[in-house]
């Protein structure tokens, strides 16, 4: 099953023509991705020195947690809302660029740490929540949660590089089976 | 006088040619950069709308801000030297940027208002320097936004 053609049948409407082809919108929502980064991983990488006990130590570590929350939810859903917008502008080259592929495999990792921390040690938080450093399943959550959400920019950054599209053949084969090029059987000559 | 030599003899460095002909150090240098942009970002974010009034942390303006110091201090020293590298490897296109001259005016005076009358309202003593420390946390909102508009649209305008 592949979503190719749902992306072809997408970057066809008018509105994705139109953003993509606009002067002002795309780099306005680009832009406004970026800058996210400020409240959404800024915050989260805040929140994980806690979590590792390299700052604010003086704070319970469920007082940082809970108020830098809401800021983060908020920062996540303006990066996704602006996320599915530059995808809705360009649907097809996205969904076949190795890093946007990545990038999504990340955040998923990303969250199944967010799932099995909220699950876990967060649960006992009251026994750890005035230690200037968190207990060692806190930290590995707050390590991972750093290593993720760097590499998930990384990975979206590289996305603008075209060194990996399909259209600029020949790839090796692992490549274009990455990003699920429909490459023809090259005949030998 | 101009500046435009000294970016030229930027151009013709070792450092600048070796960004320059690689194809991997400058998309890997602008991500470094941008991970100290975002960090560096929050830090300014959260002493700010604490001093603004959000409901962040109950702990004292100066307690946080002393807090997340070294993080702050930390994360513009990497976008400086990451950022440095990136203006080693085009200066010649920074030159005639717009945009990068907004950034660098920008940059500027935020260094200069962070480190002194920022930083100097932030320690205070609670209670004695509300206005002004509020007025201190838009002006430093306004100059870093700055930084990073500036920022963002360099690489629109090439």
């Amino acid at each position: 099953m592949s979503l190719l053609p749902f992306c072809k049948w997408l970057s066809e409407t008018p509105w994705s023509v139109a953003l993509h082809e606009s002067l002002w919108a795309y780099p306005l929502v680009e832009s406004t991705h970026v800058w996210s980064l400020a409240l959404f991983f800024g915050f989260t990488v805040l929140m994980d020195l806690r979590l590792l006990g390299l700052s604010m130590r003086s704070v319970p570590a469920s007082q940082v947690v809970r108020r830098l929350r809401p800021w983060m939810i908020a920062g996540f859903c303006l990066m996704v809302v602006t996320g599915l917008l530059l995808f809705y502008a360009i649907p097809v080259r996205t969904y076949q660029s190795v890093f946007f592929r990545l990038k999504l495999m990340l955040i998923a990792l990303a969250g199944g740490n967010v799932f099995l921390f909220q699950s876990g040690v967060w649960r006992r938080v009251a026994d750890w929540d005035f230690d200037p450093v968190p207990p060692k399943a806190a930290r590995w959550a707050g390590a991972l949660s750093l290593l993720l959400w760097i590499s998930v920019l990384f990975a979206g950054r590289m996305i603008a590089y075209n060194w990996f599209d399909c259209d600029r053949q020949p790839q090796t084969a692992i490549v274009n089976w990455a990003a699920g090029c429909p490459v023809a059987t090259v005949e030998p000559e | 006088m101009t500046l435009l030599p000294f970016f030229e003899w930027c151009e013709a460095t070792l450092l600048g040619q070796a960004i320059r002909g690689s194809l991997w150090l400058f998309p890997v240098i602008e991500s470094v950069h941008l991970v100290a942009f975002a960090v560096l970002g929050g830090t300014v974010l959260l002493v700010n709308l604490r001093i603004l009034g959000a409901p962040l942390f109950s702990e004292p303006v100066r307690r946080l801000a002393r807090d997340v110091r070294l993080w702050q201090s930390g994360s513009l020293a990497v976008a400086l030297a990451s950022g440095s590298l990136l203006f080693l490897s085009e200066p010649r296109k920074l030159y005639y940027s717009g945009p990068f001259w907004v950034k660098m005016t920008c940059l500027a005076l935020a260094i200069l208002f962070t480190f002194t009358v920022h930083r100097k309202l932030t320690l205070a003593d609670d209670g004695q320097v509300r206005l002004p420390r509020k007025l201190a946390a838009l002006v430093s909102i306004a100059l870093w936004g700055g930084v990073a508009w500036g920022g963002r649209w360099i690489g629109f305008s090439g």
